[in-house]
C-alpha cells in the first residue's frame, strides 16, 4: 500500500507497484489529459510534476509518467493537468489560446504541465529558460513558434519581481489554492511511509529502480509483477561532496542535482552548459548517475565525462566496499565488472589541478533531446606549456563507453601543436570500432571523432593551434 | 473570438480514440505481423497464444465474412496476409485479449515459420524489373527535343529526397462495437470516414448503411491517416463482430512507425536547359516514386508530383515522366504536400546546379522564371490571379534581400569554423484534389429550439483549425453569438459518402457547403420574420447580433424568439446542403485540363549557420511573405505556415528514415527518428499576410493553407548547401535529402586521406 496526493486527492492504492505512473493515472483514475506518446520519455505528452517535501517544503520538478513507477510516488504529490485546471484558464493556458501554441490538442497538456511547472521550480523568471523548460516536450503541428510566444507572454506576468511563490502563483491563477495545503497534507502523508519498500539497507535479490530512465524504455511490461525496490530517495546513496580532495557523487544522484551542484559548478563551470544536452529536463531529473553508468551504454554522456575525468566507483553490497576505475568497468558490450548483488555506492574524481582544462562535445541528430552519434570528453594538465597529464574518452564508437589509451599515451609530455592535436585525432581514431546504425555509418563515426578530438582543442586552446592548418 | 478547440485542448479535455469512455466488456487486440519483407508464410501456429491467460481470439484472414481487401485506388492491399508476406510489418493476425498486456503477450507467442523471396527495396532496381504500380505518365508541354538547340546551358543530374515519418503525436487507433442487427459503429482516428465505413462494409460483407464511422477528432494527421487509418479500423470491427464485443486496437507507437507507410521517396533524373539570360527554356524530369507494397494513394500522390513539376515558374517546354515502383517496404501514402514538395525538391535542385555552372545566385534564374498571369503550367491550366512576382519581390524589400547576403558574405569572411547560408524559396501549389470527384462536401446544420446550433460536415478536426473555421462561418452566417454554434462530431451517419479531408480542401468544401445549409434555413427564418413583424418583403430581412432588422431598422425581435416562432409554424430548422466546386476538370487521357480551383503563393527567405567543424547547423531564420486570400482566422492560418515551414525543413535535415539491408526499419522510435523539437526549430519565423488578395474562388475570399506552407522548408536545404560551399568552394554538389549532419560532415571532409577508416 502506498499513499500519496494526485491533484487535489489522496490516493491510497494497492495496484503494483511497477506499473508506470502513466497507466495508473490514465486507466485507474481515469484521467485522460495525460496522454501516452511514444513510452521512451521522447515526446513529453506525459508530463507531470512530482512535488516531495524537503524540509517541510515541496519541491516540484517535472518527470515523464511513461517511465516512472508507481511506487516511486509513496508520499508525493502528483499534479497532471486537470491539477493545474481551474474554473478560467490558466495565464498558460490562455497565452498558448491566443498565440496559436495548440493545434491537434495531443501534446498541448504536456507543453501545460512543463510550463507550468517552470514558474513552480523557478524563482526567478526569464523567457529564454521558460522555453527551454518544454525541451522535452514534442509538438508536431505548430512549429513552436506560437509555443514560444505564449512562453514570453506568460513570463512577463512577472516583469521586475525578483522572487515568485506558490502563493504568487495561486494569486495570480497559474495554480489553484490546494496548491497551498500541499506541504501539511505530505507531512501527514509522509507519517504512513513505509520504510522497507524505500528506505534504509540494500535488499535482496529485488530488482532495483533508480530513475527508471532507461529499465522502463527497455522492458515496462516485465517489471510490473516485479519485487522492485527503489533508490532514488535512499539518502545514502545522494548528495556531491568533497572528501580528501576528491569529489564523491551518490550512485543516485540524479543529472539536475549534478547540473547544480555549487561544487560542481565551481569546478566545471561549462558542466551545465554541457548537460543541457543530455536527454530533457524531465529526463534529467529523473535519470542517475549510477543508472547512467550501470546502463553501459556506448554513447551514456555522463559515462563519458566520468571517463575522461579518469572516476573511480565506489561499489557496495551492504557489507563490503570495493573500488574500481571507471575505465576498468566495462568488460564489453553491456558486461561490467560488477558482482549481481553490488550497486555504485558513489563514484568520485580528483578536484581538477590548477592549470587544468575540461572540455565535452557531442554530436547528434539533432541537437537536444538526442542520443550522440559520438560524444567525447577530455580533461588536460599543463605544465609549462607541456601535457602533463591528460584523458580522453569517446562514446558511440565501440561496445563500451571508450577510454582513449593509447591517444593519451602519445599525448603525454607533449607540447600543444598542430601537429600534435593532427596525430593524436589520428590515433584516436585507431583505437576504435564503431558500427554503421541509425546513429550514423561507422565511416562518419570515425570521421566525427576525430573532428571532436580536434574540437576540444580548438575550444580548449585557440591561440596555440592554426585552425587553417587543421581543417 | 477565441478558438474554441484551443480551449479544451489546453485543459487536457479535447477527447481523442483513447480518452473516449468505453462500452462494458471492452478487449484489446495487438497486431501480429511479418518479420521479413517477402517471403511464403510456411506455418502460422497460435495454439500457444490461445493458451496466454486473458488472450480470447487470434483473428486471421480466415475469419473474414467478407473480401480480404482494403485497397483503395487499386484492389491490391489485403487487410491480413494469406500466402505471401510483402513486407516488414505485413500485418498477419490479430490477437484479442482482456487487456493490452496480454494481448501483447499472446502475440509474442505465435509461430510462424516463412519462406524467404527476394525482395526490392529501390525503386530505380523495381522499376528495371517492370515492378510499377501503374504505367508511367507523362506531363509535357511544348516540344523539349527541339527547345534544346536553343539553350546556352544545359545541365544535368540526379536528386534524391528521402521518406518522411508523419509521427503525428496521437498514434493510430480505433474501437469498434456491435449494434443491434447486424451493424457496427467504429470510433476511429481517420482522416476518412467513409473509407473506414466502406471498406469495414466489404470485409465484414454487409452494406455501408450497417456501419457507422464517429470521428471526434485526431491528434494529427499530416495524410498518415487519409488512407491508413482504415486496416486498423477495420480490424477492430473485424473481430467486434466475430466475438460481439467491443474492441479496442491502439498501436504502440513502435508498431504505428514500423507498420504505416511514409511520405515517398524519390529518386529523380533532371535536365534543364537555360539561355545565358538565366531564362529556362526545357526541363525534362523522371520521377522514380517509392511506392512500398501496394498502391495505396500512389497513384495520385504520383500524379500531384507531376503537376507541381514547374513549382511556381514558367517553362515553355516541359516533359515529366513519373514512375510509380512496386517495392517490399510498407505502402507509403499521402503527406503534407502530396508528391509537390518531391517535384519542387528536383525543380529547386535543377535550378542551383545550373546557377553553379552559369556562376550565378540561383534567385537569378528564380526570378527570371516566375511565373506570371495568364502562363501556362504543362497541364495546361493557365495562371489567374497570379502572385508568384509580387510575393518574391514582396519578400526581398521587406527583408532587404542584398543586405542579408552582404551581411552573410561579411560573416563568412570573418569566420574560419562557422559559415552562414541563405536560401530563397518561392512555392505555387495547386488547390483543389486532382481526382475531380472528391471535390465534394456535404453539410448538416440544425437550430434547436433553444437558439443553439449544431453543424455536421465531412470535415475532420486534426488540428488544422477546420472546426473553428466551420464554427466562425456559421456564426457569421447567421450572424449569432459563437457560443451558439457546436461543430459535431465527422459521423457516416450524419453526413454521408465524404471525401477525405486532404488536399488542404476542408476548410473550403465544407465551408461552402455550410455557407449553403445556412443560407436555407436563412431563407426561411426571414419569412418567418416578415411574417412575426408583419411585414412584406423577407427579402429586407437582416440578421445582426441576434437582432432582427428590417429594412436597415432594428425591430424587436430577436435570433431565440425567432427560432421558436420558426418552430411553432412548423418551419424545417434543419437544412443539408451540398457543394461541389465549379469548372474543374482533368483528361487523364490527355493529361490536360483545368484541375485546380486557384493556386496558392508565397516565397520564403530561409538563412542558416553552419558549425564546419563538427558539421551540425541551426536554421536561423524563415521570413515568408504568404497568399492567404482574405484569411478567415488568422491565428489558425499563421499557425499552420509556421508548423509546415518546420515539418517543412524536418524533411530536408534531421528526419531520416533508413532501413536496413534486410528492409527493417532502423528508426522506429523517437528516439532514432527526430523530429525538429523547440531548440531545432527556426528561432525567428515571420510570417507576412499579403495584402488585398481577396480569393473569388474560396468561402469569405480565403485561400487554403494546409499543405503550400511545407514546401518552403526546402529553402533550409539551399541554405546549408551554400553555407557549406562557402567553406569549400569547389566541394561536390550532391543533391540528396535530408541533409543529416553526418551527410554534411561527410560532404566537408571527403577528401582527407590519412583518415584511418579500416572499419568501414
Amino acid at each position: 500500500m502506498i499513499n500519496f496526493i494526485l491533484n487535489n486527492k489522496t490516493i491510497s492504492t494497492d495496484s503494483p507497484l511497477g506499473i508506470t505512473l502513466l497507466d495508473f493515472i490514465r486507466k485507474e483514475e481515469h484521467l485522460t489529459g495525460t496522454k501516452e506518446g511514444c513510452r521512451e520519455g521522447d515526446c513529453g505528452a506525459c508530463t507531470i510534476l512530482i512535488g516531495d517535501l524537503i524540509d517541510n517544503k515541496v519541491k516540484y520538478k517535472s518527470a515523464n509518467s511513461c517511465l516512472m513507477p508507481l511506487g516511486d510516488v509513496d508520499g508525493k504529490h502528483v499534479v497532471t493537468i486537470e491539477g493545474i485546471n481551474q474554473d478560467e484558464l490558466t495565464p498558460v493556458q490562455e497565452a498558448l489560446v491566443d498565440e496559436g501554441g495548440t493545434q491537434c490538442g495531443f501534446c498541448t497538456p504536456g507543453f501545460v504541465v512543463s510550463l507550468t511547472g517552470y514558474f513552480l521550480t523557478h524563482e526567478a523568471i526569464n523567457p529564454i529558460e521558460a522555453i527551454d523548460s518544454m525541451n522535452g516536450n514534442i509538438c508536431r503541428c505548430t512549429g513552436y513558434a506560437g509555443i514560444k510566444r505564449a512562453a514570453i507572454k506568460s513570463t512577463s506576468l512577472f516583469n521586475g519581481l525578483k522572487r515568485i511563490s506558490t502563493e504568487d502563483l495561486v494569486n495570480k491563477k497559474f495554480l489553484p489554492d490546494y496548491f497551498l495545503e500541499i506541504p501539511k497534507r505530505l507531512i501527514e502523508l509522509q507519517k504512513l511511509r513505509d520504510k522497507s519498500k524505500s528506505g534504509n539497507g540494500l535488499p535482496d535479490k529485488r530488482v532495483l529502480v533508480s530513475g527508471g530512465t532507461d529499465l522502463y524504455v527497455q522492458k515496462w511490461e516485465s517489471l510490473i509483477d516485479e519485487d522492485l525496490f527503489f533508490i532514488s530517495d535512499v539518502n545514502e546513496l545522494k548528495g556531491i561532496s568533497i572528501e580528501d580532495n576528491r569529489i564523491k557523487i551518490g550512485g543516485a544522484t540524479t543529472v539536475s542535482e549534478i547540473e547544480n551542484s555549487p561544487i560542481l559548478q565551481q569546478y566545471f563551470p561549462n558542466l551545465k552548459n554541457d548537460l543541457r544536452l543530455f536527454g530533457s529536463i524531465p529526463i534529467r531529473n529523473r535519470a542517475t548517475i549510477g543508472g547512467n553508468i550501470v546502463n553501459a551504454s556506448p554513447i551514456g554522456d555522463l559515462t563519458n565525462i566520468l571517463l575522461a575525468l579518469n572516476s573511480t566507483l565506489h561499489l557496495t553490497n551492504g557489507k563490503s566496499k570495493r573500488e574500481i576505475f571507471l575505465k576498468d568497468f566495462y568488460k564489453g558490450y553491456k558486461t561490467l565488472d560488477k558482482l549481481e548483488d553490488e550497486i555504485i555506492a558513489a563514484v568520485s574524481f580528483r578536484i581538477p589541478r590548477e592549470n587544468s582544462f575540461f572540455n565535452f562535445e557531442k554530436v547528434s541528430k539533432r541537437t537536444y533531446l538526442d542520443i550522440a552519434s559520438v560524444n567525447s570528453s577530455m580533461y588536460l594538465e599543463l605544465s609549462d606549456g607541456i601535457i602533463v597529464e591528460v584523458h580522453i574518452s569517446a562514446g558511440g564508437v565501440a561496445p563500451i563507453p571508450l577510454y582513449l589509451a593509447r591517444t593519451r599515451e602519445f599525448l603525454l609530455n607533449k607540447n600543444i601543436s598542430d601537429e600534435v592535436i593532427s596525430d593524436a585525432a589520428e590515433i584516436a581514431t585507431s583505437e576504435i570500432s564503431p558500427i554503421s546504425d541509425a546513429r550514423g555509418s561507422a565511416e562518419y563515426k570515425t570521421l566525427l571523432l576525430r573532428q571532436l578530438i580536434l574540437a576540444h582543442f580548438i575550444k580548449l586552446f585557440p591561440e596555440l593551434i592554426d585552425i587553417g592548418e587543421l581543417v | 473570438m477565441k478558438n474554441f478547440d484551443a480551449i479544451k485542448h489546453v485543459r487536457g479535455e479535447s477527447q481523442f480514440v483513447d480518452d473516449i469512455l468505453v462500452p462494458q466488456g471492452l478487449l484489446y487486440g495487438y497486431v501480429f505481423y511479418s518479420t521479413i519483407a517477402h517471403g511464403k508464410i510456411k506455418k502460422l501456429d497460435y495454439s500457444n497464444a490461445l493458451k496466454i491467460d486473458g488472450v480470447i481470439d487470434v483473428i486471421t484472414a480466415k475469419d473474414i465474412p467478407g473480401e480480404n481487401q482494403i485497397g483503395g485506388i487499386i484492389q491490391d492491399e489485403n487487410l491480413f496476409a494469406e500466402e505471401t508476406v510483402h513486407f516488414v510489418g505485413h500485418p498477419i493476425a490479430l490477437v484479442v485479449a482482456e487487456n493490452q498486456l496480454q494481448a501483447h503477450a499472446g502475440a509474442r507467442a505465435i509461430e510462424c515459420g516463412f519462406e524467404k523471396l527476394p525482395a526490392i527495396f529501390d525503386p530505380r532496381e523495381a522499376f528495371e524489373k517492370g515492378e510499377v504500380i501503374v504505367p508511367p505518365r507523362i506531363f509535357s508541354l511544348g516540344d523539349v527535343n527541339k527547345a534544346w538547340k536553343e539553350c546556352d546551358y544545359i545541365v544535368e543530374g540526379k536528386v534524391e529526397s528521402g521518406g518522411q515519418e508523419h509521427l503525428y503525436l496521437e498514434v493510430q487507433g480505433s474501437f469498434a462495437y456491435p449494434t443491434e442487427g447486424n451493424g457496427i459503429k467504429i470510433i476511429s482516428a481517420t482522416q476518412n470516414p467513409t473509407a473506414v465505413q466502406r471498406t469495414s462494409a466489404r470485409v465484414l460483407g454487409i452494406p455501408m448503411h450497417k456501419v457507422e464511422v464517429d470521428v471526434v477528432r485526431l491528434g494529427g494527421g499530416f495524410g498518415g491517416k487519409e488512407d491508413q487509418a482504415t486496416a486498423w479500423a477495420v480490424m477492430t470491427a473485424l473481430a467486434a463482430k466475430k466475438l460481439n464485443r467491443p474492441i479496442k486496437l491502439i498501436l504502440p507507437r513502435q508498431e504505428d512507425i514500423r507498420l504505416t507507410g511514409k511520405r515517398h521517396s524519390y529518386s529523380s533524373d533532371f535536365k534543364i536547359g537555360l539561355k545565358s539570360s538565366g531564362k529556362i527554356i526545357s526541363y525534362e524530369v523522371t520521377f522514380y516514386q517509392n511506392g512500398g507494397a501496394a498502391a495505396d494513394l500512389s497513384p495520385a500522390i504520383l500524379e500531384r508530383t507531376l503537376f507541381h513539376t514547374t513549382n511556381s515558374y514558367y517553362i515553355p517546354n516541359v516533359r515529366a515522366t513519373g514512375i510509380s515502383c512496386r517495392t517490399n517496404l510498407p505502402s507509403n501514402t499521402a503527406f503534407r504536400g502530396f508528391g509537390g514538395p518531391q517535384a519542387m525538391f528536383v525543380m529547386e535542385s535543377a535550378i542551383y546546379k545550373a546557377a553553379q555552372v552559369m556562376g550565378v545566385d540561383p534567385s537569378f534564374i528564380q526570378k527570371k522564371n516566375l511565373l506570371k498571369e495568364g502562363d501556362e503550367f504543362p497541364y495546361g491550366q493557365k495562371t489567374k490571379n497570379c502572385r508568384a512576382v509580387r510575393c518574391y519581390e514582396e519578400v526581398e524589400s521587406r527583408y532587404r534581400i542584398s543586405e542579408i547576403k552582404k551581411s552573410i558574405d561579411e560573416f563568412n569572411q570573418t569566420n574560419r569554423l562557422y559559415k552562414k547560408g541563405v536560401a530563397l524559396m518561392p512555392v505555387c501549389f495547386g488547390i483543389s484534389f486532382t481526382t475531380t470527384f472528391l471535390n465534394q462536401a456535404s453539410a448538416l446544420v440544425h437550430v434547436y429550439t433553444d437558439g443553439s446550433v449544431s453543424i455536421s460536415t465531412a470535415a475532420v478536426e486534426m488540428g488544422q483549425g477546420v472546426n473553428m473555421k466551420l464554427h466562425h462561418i456559421a456564426a457569421k452566417m447567421f450572424s449569432i453569438d459563437p457560443k451558439r454554434v457546436k461543430i459535431d462530431t465527422t459521423n457516416t451517419s450524419r453526413v454521408a459518402n465524404t471525401s477525405p479531408t486532404a488536399a488542404s480542401k476542408g476548410a473550403d468544401l465544407n465551408g461552402y457547403a455550410t455557407i449553403d445549409a445556412c443560407e436555407i434555413i436563412l431563407k426561411r427564418l426571414k419569412k418567418v420574420a416578415a411574417d412575426e413583424l408583419k411585414k412584406e418583403d423577407p427579402s429586407k430581412i437582416e440578421i445582426k447580433n441576434e437582432i432582427i432588422f428590417y429594412d436597415g431598422n432594428k425591430t424587436e425581435l430577436i435570433w431565440q424568439k425567432l427560432i421558436n416562432a420558426a418552430y411553432l409554424k412548423r418551419v424545417s430548422l434543419s437544412a443539408q446542403a451540398h457543394h461541389a466546386t465549379p469548372n474543374i476538370y482533368f483528361d487523364r487521357e490527355k493529361s490536360k485540363g483545368e484541375p485546380f480551383a486557384y493556386h496558392v503563393y508565397g516565397t520564403a527567405i530561409v538563412e542558416a549557420t553552419l558549425d564546419c567543424l563538427r558539421g551540425t547547423y541551426t536554421i536561423d531564420s524563415v521570413k515568408v511573405v504568404h497568399d492567404f486570400g482574405e484569411s478567415l482566422f488568422p491565428i489558425i492560418d499563421k499557425g499552420q505556415a509556421e508548423g509546415g515551414i518546420v515539418q517543412g525543413i524536418g524533411w530536408m535535415t534531421c528526419e531520416e528514415v533508413m532501413h536496413d539491408k534486410e528492409g527493417k526499419l532502423l528508426t522506429d522510435a523517437l528516439s532514432t527518428y527526430k523530429v525538429p523539437d523547440i531548440h531545432f526549430a527556426p528561432k525567428d519565423i515571420q510570417i507576412n499576410f499579403l495584402e488585398d488578395v481577396p480569393n473569388p474562388y474560396g468561402p469569405f475570399k480565403s485561400k487554403a493553407i494546409g499543405e503550400p506552407p511545407f514546401m518552403y522548408g526546402i529553402g533550409a536545404f539551399f541554405a546549408i548547401m551554400n553555407a557549406m560551399r562557402s567553406f569549400r568552394p569547389k566541394m561536390e554538389i550532391e543533391l540528396k535529402a535530408p541533409l543529416t549532419p553526418e551527410r554534411v560532415l561527410l560532404s566537408l571532409y571527403s577528401e582527407i586521406p590519412e583518415l584511418t577508416l579500416q572499419n568501414k
